[in-house]
């Protein structure tokens, strides 16, 4: 069982070194003349303006909160997909069910224009 | 194979270590909250290593997913310890260390001396335990565990609608929230009015617009 994840391994090792290898090659190769424009710090082309720590709304949070809500509604959905087979029509009127009721949550927080962006 | 399994599970939990140390002891409390990040991956690929799949999926996407994103959030909406240079350990956190410590083997030592271990002899591999898999706990959701899985519905959407009405407020209500430039020309002009003394509300641009409890 476990030696099927010796593939995967040698595909994580594939993947890391793919991307690692050309910048570790351009780091030796490329020439290295720093002046202060170059190194300076800018933003779409011009210089940065205020501080990069803000405070965000407090709006995000429902978005945080909803995403937590159906991040968890899919680890319920994924044992009955792969039990799909096995449990049939009943297993899918259940289901639909249980989406439906959150899928009211999810009409409740469009309605009442949360969804909405400020 | 023993040992290639040993060897993995060594690299993970040094890693996973490592990463639990750098959470406690980076300065910048977002880098701490990628560290910890890191660190749930590392759990996740200890789930993988026991061969617990649908665990490792759960502990990706709930703690890497679902618990990093909610303390990100807690970081961003908090104001002004997303900066650098924030201490975590306090300057006496030896006496801390030998506290815990000492609290650690107070209850560690019974155990290790009156125990009497039973290892039973390890099965011979190739033939694993039947484990209820996802297939096994989807079956279940449908059949003996109906009720409970419909519940878990209802206290989603209970959950869900219970968020919106605490966090969500009217739009009428909202309070303005200033754009950079606004601020900054604020800024501009506070410093303007009063540049020997400068303002304590600077640090907080937004501080105005905080609204009075009655509003609720």
């Amino acid at each position: 069982m476990l030696a099927n994840y010796a593939i995967v391994g040698i595909f994580l090792v594939a993947a890391i070194s793919f991307p690692l290898i050309p910048l570790v090659l351009a780091f030796f190769l490329r020439p290295k003349r720093p002046t202060p424009l170059k190194t300076s710090t800018y933003e779409c082309g011009l210089e940065a303006i205020g501080d990069v720590h803000v405070q965000f709304k407090v709006q995000y949070y429902l978005y945080a909160l909803a995403f937590v809500i159906f991040d968890i509604e899919v680890i319920f959905l994924y044992p009955w997909a792969v039990a799909f087979q096995v449990v049939g029509l009943y297993g899918l009127i259940a289901a639909t069910i249980f989406l439906l009721m959150l899928f009211a949550g999810l009409l409740y927080e469009w309605r009442k224009g949360a969804l909405e962006w400020v | 194979m023993e040992v290639v399994v040993q060897i993995t599970f060594g690299v993970i939990a040094v890693f996973i270590l490592v990463a639990a140390a750098m959470v406690v002891s980076v300065r910048n409390v977002i880098h701490a909250a990628l560290w910890l990040i890191a660190c749930f991956f590392g759990v996740g690929a200890l789930y993988m290593l026991l061969e617990a799949e649908f665990l490792a999926v759960v502990q990706v996407l709930i703690y890497v997913g679902a618990v990093s994103v909610l303390i990100l959030f807690a970081i961003m909406l908090t104001r002004q310890i997303t900066g650098e240079g924030v201490r975590q350990l306090t300057n006496r956190w030896p006496v801390v260390l030998a506290i815990a410590t000492l609290l650690f083997a107070t209850v560690l030592a019974p155990t290790l001396i009156n125990q009497q271990w039973n290892v039973p002899p390890a099965p011979p591999l190739g033939t694993p335990e039947p484990i209820a898999g996802p297939a096994e706990l989807g079956r279940g959701f449908v059949n003996e565990f109906l009720i409970q899985f419909q519940v878990v519905g209802v206290l989603l959407t209970v959950a869900l609608i219970g968020a919106i009405v605490i966090a969500y407020e009217e739009r009428a209500r909202r309070r303005k929230v200033l754009t950079l430039a606004e601020e900054l020309e604020l800024k501009r002009l506070r410093e303007q009015t009063s540049p020997t003394v400068p303002a304590p509300v600077e640090a907080e641009p937004v501080v105005q617009e905080s609204r009075s409890a009655s509003e609720r």
